[in-house]
């Protein structure tokens, strides 16, 4: 026998580490690599938090602070994009939520490669640090928009093209190898290092979404990668490959021949997958997060993994719906608008089963529970107004208004941050061995969820009425009324609420790290391994001598005829202790859950 | 169960302020209402998408709270409920898209009896090409783009002599005919938007864009560049009048076509030096400007610059304002000088005159003042110099108590207001940067350094 799977390999020297640096700095550790990403996306997407409050004071308050003048306004917003999206939202989705799941919920040990990963870490925290050393150079980080289009991103018209340009294109490329190591980790370990009996179709839908996202990643920031490095090269040797002759400010520059567009294409053949990259894991960890609270099987399991397969393959060929209004040739609308449109089906049925899992439920009302509750309301929202943008002719006149920014926020931003709460609420007593504090989530909760929706139903109506994103101060014109800056100014008080609100939830869990109350082993008594480990929280290595054998899909809940209301995946089908006589007479919520002759059936067996 | 009622509450508030909400489309002013309609059909399919599914989620919450004494339903599929939905969603994105398609042909196919007019961006400025009578727009090379030939054309073109240039950011187009506008930028990204005519394009270097509409009503509409395009993106606006076919056929006969740009009147400083005696009057006889009468520096500035305020006195584009005395004074002056050559005259003499460095009179915080001059100094120059290509008249060298006046009067709207005025309104806007005096004080301590 040459090859052994990884599962049934006999335990190797596990290289404990005994040193502080080994233990927390230089760790191999997968959990320790996860929360290092998950502090370090925190931290720096407060700095992004901060800077959108600060944009949102210039627009709620125009004149008001003389502290953002244009220059600061466009440097403002470009940050507050680029670190959301990228430093923050993949960084923390995939880097964080990946890192420390993956080999819990699969039944590993590790990643494959833990030396890899570790590198990972790292290189993204240099990303980092580039990053906001453009915050400290002569004329300031970039202010082309977070989009970076050329041939404004790199000419003198706009604020930061000199270092401040050249230092996000460097932190993007070092991001982009950062990620690379991670993703073909998450990958391998998914394909290689699951427990026995863990076959894919079994995978909880957090690893599916995870797997799929990453692999978009290690598909679309190649895209990225070397529109970055094209735009340096134009940048500082003074090549055309996105530049043509073009006269800036009266002065004849020394570019021909390169084409504007193509960086938009390279951008977006990146940049939608992006959007998925973002949002994959995060509909992966709410079904999971529904299924557990609502103690039900997650509806149509296999219709959502082959929906985040669908959306994933499809996410490569609906980029250019970023481009209708771009000057690309008009054709293209007809092929994107339908392959956009098309990928709302399988989105649509995710929502549909999100729903149709609390159908019939036992539905637990806890901070996680909310979140995801709040998440399904914003990203039916979110997706909706999708519809509106994605249908070439729709888009022509809200493309490039406050409707495109309030679309993406709902879908991009607030969603998948609904989720991330909810997640960080679900896993702390995992990662932690604590629980937060149940009144203070559940304040978090409220601010947040309200608070956003005020930010943002608003804000799609300034679109339709035809104010434009990306403008310092809209001064004077015939068509926009008075009211809209009553109307912005509320938006931004919101969203300095909502901003505020955001230190609850670090006060909670910093209080709660040292003062929490003690969370007892799988305190949601959820089915999947990353609850099963045995040492609560989980330990270096994961699963002390044995790897664990898994006998079930993730969603047994409240089977009929066992006697919980939850079935671990590594539990065998004998181990199942049968419903007790008593309980007979129990409402089991519609009559037809009756009890097979075989006793407990489950989708265990089946798959 | 707050959940509940807020889901239930948040659904309610949504419709009822999609309804009321004061905010919504402009009344639409082009052939393109039939882009309005599919937005109400698109709304009317969503948002029933939207109320369904978030108040099944709501009673789905309410009914199936915990209970100990139940159970959750053990259904892992459900096999024709779930191709049910996916058929019906399909239908309803089919419903979506079949008329959006169907319009967007329309947008695509361009008729062919459309008349077209070039749109070109520049950072941050329209300007507007029409062809003249020949019916051809001369050919256009940004190689060929220099002071006095700002729209690149091709010199040796003949189509290009007789074609209608549009200086400034003021379009008109004729009621009622379809035009195809050709959409060209000389620097970096730019996008053609006029919220009421509903449609769209960016402008890109290198290429030649387009779009098409039919205007549907007279009046004045405003154009906003919606795409980024550096840091006075905000302040890229112009403006499309629609006319009778009379009154844009009067207008266009009013702008000068290529070959008169070319055959422009230069300026004989020996014949600006006898009408000057008036100027001197106030200015000086070295143009250095007097604090006592008001008068600003006019050595060191730039004869285009020269040029252009003397003719906005005269038309009353500049000093027209009740609360400007001070300019209704030199509006006065301005009407000495009756015809164009006259003020191009002394706009030469005046560049013959030595540049005389004026003295100080404001103090401020330097160094705040260069992070307020930063924004100035992409248009101004970073040594205040001025540049042509953006309109931008020279800052150094000039007396900073004038300067400030003209900040103030900016800030106020006293001056840049006029519709008339192609590039006031941008400092109407971007002198709003300047929050209060003190400010003022700090960016003028900072141009009195380049002296």
């Amino acid at each position: 026998m040459s090859y052994t799977a990884i599962a049934d390999q006999p335990e190797g020297e596990s290289h404990d580490p005994d040193t502080f640096i080994t233990k927390y700095i230089y760790s191999q550790d997968h959990k320790v690599i996860a929360i290092q990403y998950t502090i370090t996306a925190i931290v720096v997407g407060l700095v992004a938090l901060v800077l959108s409050g600060l944009m949102r004071l210039q627009l709620g308050f125009p004149d008001t602070f003389s502290f953002i003048d244009p220059t600061n306004y466009y440097q403002f917003i470009t940050m507050h994009g680029m670190i959301m999206v990228i430093y923050l939202l993949t960084a923390l989705l995939l880097g964080g939520f990946g890192n420390y799941l993956i080999p819990l919920m699969v039944g590993a040990r590790d990643m494959v490669f833990p030396f890899l990963n570790m590198l990972s870490f790292w290189f993204y925290f240099v990303s980092v640090l580039v990053l906001m050393a453009s915050f400290f150079v002569t004329g300031g980080p970039t202010g082309a928009g977070w989009t970076l289009y050329p041939p404004q991103a790199i000419l003198e018209g706009t604020p930061g093209s000199g270092w401040g340009i050249i230092l996000m294109l460097i932190s993007l490329t070092i991001f982009i190898i950062a990620f690379t190591m991670g993703g073909l980790n998450y990958v391998t370990t998914v394909l290689q290092a699951r427990a026995r009996g863990m076959s894919l179709m079994r995978m909880p839908l957090t690893i599916w979404g995870i797997f799929v996202a990453t692999i978009l990643g290690l598909l679309a920031f190649p895209a990225l990668l070397v529109s970055a490095i094209m735009m340096l090269l134009d940048k500082i040797v003074g090549t055309s490959f996105f530049m043509p002759a073009v006269v800036s400010m009266g002065e004849q520059l020394n570019y021909s021949g390169g084409s504007p567009i193509l960086f938009q294409h390279l951008f977006w053949f990146f940049g939608h997958p992006e959007v998925y990259i973002v949002a994959l894991p995060a509909f992966g960890m709410v079904s999971d997060v529904l299924a557990v609270h609502a103690r039900k099987n997650i509806f149509g399991y296999r219709m959502m993994v082959w929906a985040i397969v669908a959306i994933g393959g499809l996410s490569f060929i609906v980029w250019a719906h970023h481009m209708y209004v771009s000057g690309m040739n008009p054709y293209f609308g007809f092929f994107f608008a339908t392959t956009t449109l098309i990928i709302a089906v399988p989105t649509a049925l995710k929502v549909y089963n999100w729903v149709l899992t609390l159908y019939r439920g036992n539905i637990h009302l806890r901070p996680p529970m909310l979140f995801a509750i709040g998440f399904i309301f914003t990203f039916t929202h979110g997706g909706l107004t999708g519809l509106f943008l994605g249908n070439v002719v729709v888009d022509l006149p809200l493309s490039d208004t406050y409707f495109v920014v309030a679309h993406f926020h709902m879908v991009m931003g607030v969603s998948p941050i609904m989720v991330l709460f909810a997640a960080i609420y679900h896993w702390f007593p995992l990662v932690s061995g604590k629980h937060l504090n149940d009144k203070l989530s559940r304040l978090h909760f409220w601010i947040t969820f309200l608070g956003t929706y005020a930010i943002y139903l608003p804000m799609h109506y300034l679109g339709f009425l035809g104010v434009p994103r990306r403008y310092y101060a809209m001064g004077d014109t015939d068509f926009i009324p008075a009211s809209a800056q009553t109307l912005n100014a509320n938006i931004t008080v919101a969203a300095l609420i909502v901003g505020l609100a955001q230190l609850i939830f670090i006060y909670n869990v910093i209080r709660s790290l040292s003062k929490g109350e003690k969370s007892e082993p799988n305190p949601w008594q959820a089915t999947s391994l990353e609850w099963q480990t045995p040492d609560f929280p989980p330990k270096h290595g994961n699963w002390g001598k044995t790897l664990p054998v898994v006998y079930r899909w993730a969603y047994d809940f409240s089977v009929p005829g066992a006697k919980y209301d939850f079935i671990p995946q590594n539990v065998a089908q004998e181990d199942v202790e049968p419903e007790d006589l008593e309980r007979e007479g129990l409402d089991q919520d519609g009559g037809d859950g009756e009890i097979s002759s075989e006793g407990v059936e489950s989708m265990g067996d089946k798959t | 169960m707050k959940i509940v009622i807020v889901l239930i509450l948040l659904v309610i508030a949504t419709v009822v302020f999609h309804f009321v909400s004061p905010w919504y489309f402009t009344p639409i002013a082009s052939n393109w209402s039939s882009i309005d309609d599919t937005i109400d059909l698109t709304f009317v399919i969503t948002g029933a998408v939207f109320v369904l599914v978030n108040l099944f989620l709501a009673y789905c919450i309410y009914r199936y709270r915990h209970n100990i004494k139940t159970r959750a339903h053990y259904e892992p599929e459900n096999k024709k409920l779930e191709i049910g939905l996916s058929v019906v969603t399909t239908i309803g994105v089919a419903a979506m898209l079949a008329p959006g398609l169907f319009i967007w042909s329309e947008f695509v196919n361009v008729p062919k009896e459309a008349h077209f007019v070039e749109a070109v961006g520049q950072q941050w400025q329209w300007s507007f090409r029409a062809p003249g009578k020949d019916e051809v727009l001369g050919k256009v090379d940004s190689r060929f783009i220099n002071e006095s030939n700002p729209f690149g054309i091709d010199p040796k073109d003949q189509a290009g002599q007789d074609d209608v240039l549009v200086f400034g950011n003021e379009l008109h187009l004729p009621l009622d005919k379809p035009v195809k506008l050709l959409l060209r930028s000389k620097d970096v990204l730019h996008n053609f938007a006029v919220p009421q005519f509903r449609v769209k394009m960016d402008l890109v270097p290198g290429m030649v864009t387009h779009l098409w509409l039919t205007p549907t009503r007279t009046g004045s509409f405003e154009i906003l560049c919606q795409e980024l395009c550096g840091i006075a993106h905000f302040v890229m606006r112009g403006r499309v009048i629609v006319d009778s076919e009379e009154d844009y056929e009067t207008w266009l006969t009013t702008q000068p076509t290529y070959a008169e740009t070319q055959n422009k009147v230069v300026g004989d400083p020996a014949l600006g030096q006898a009408s000057y005696a008036v100027c001197a009057a106030c200015h000086g006889a070295q143009g250095e400007g007097n604090i006592a009468l008001n008068a600003p520096n006019l050595n060191g500035m730039s004869d285009w610059y020269l040029a252009r305020q003397l003719d906005y006195y005269k038309k009353g584009v500049r000093g027209a304002h009740k609360d400007d005395p001070l300019g209704q004074q030199m509006k006065a002056m301005a009407a000495t000088l009756v015809t164009d050559k006259a003020v191009s005259d002394v706009a030469a003499y005046i560049q013959t005159l030595p540049d005389i460095v004026p003295k100080a009179t404001i103090e401020g915080d330097v160094e705040r003042g260069h992070s307020y001059f930063v924004t100035c100094g992409t248009c101004h120059g970073a040594k205040g110099e001025g540049k042509f290509g953006v309109n931008a008249p020279r800052l150094a060298g000039q007396h900073d108590w004038y300067l400030k006046q003209q900040i103030m009067n900016f800030k106020s709207g006293v001056r840049g207001n006029h519709k008339d005025d192609l590039y006031g309104v941008q400092m109407v806007l971007m002198s709003r940067i300047l929050p209060n005096e003190q400010a003022i004080d700090d960016v003028l301590a900072y141009i009195n350094t380049f002296n």
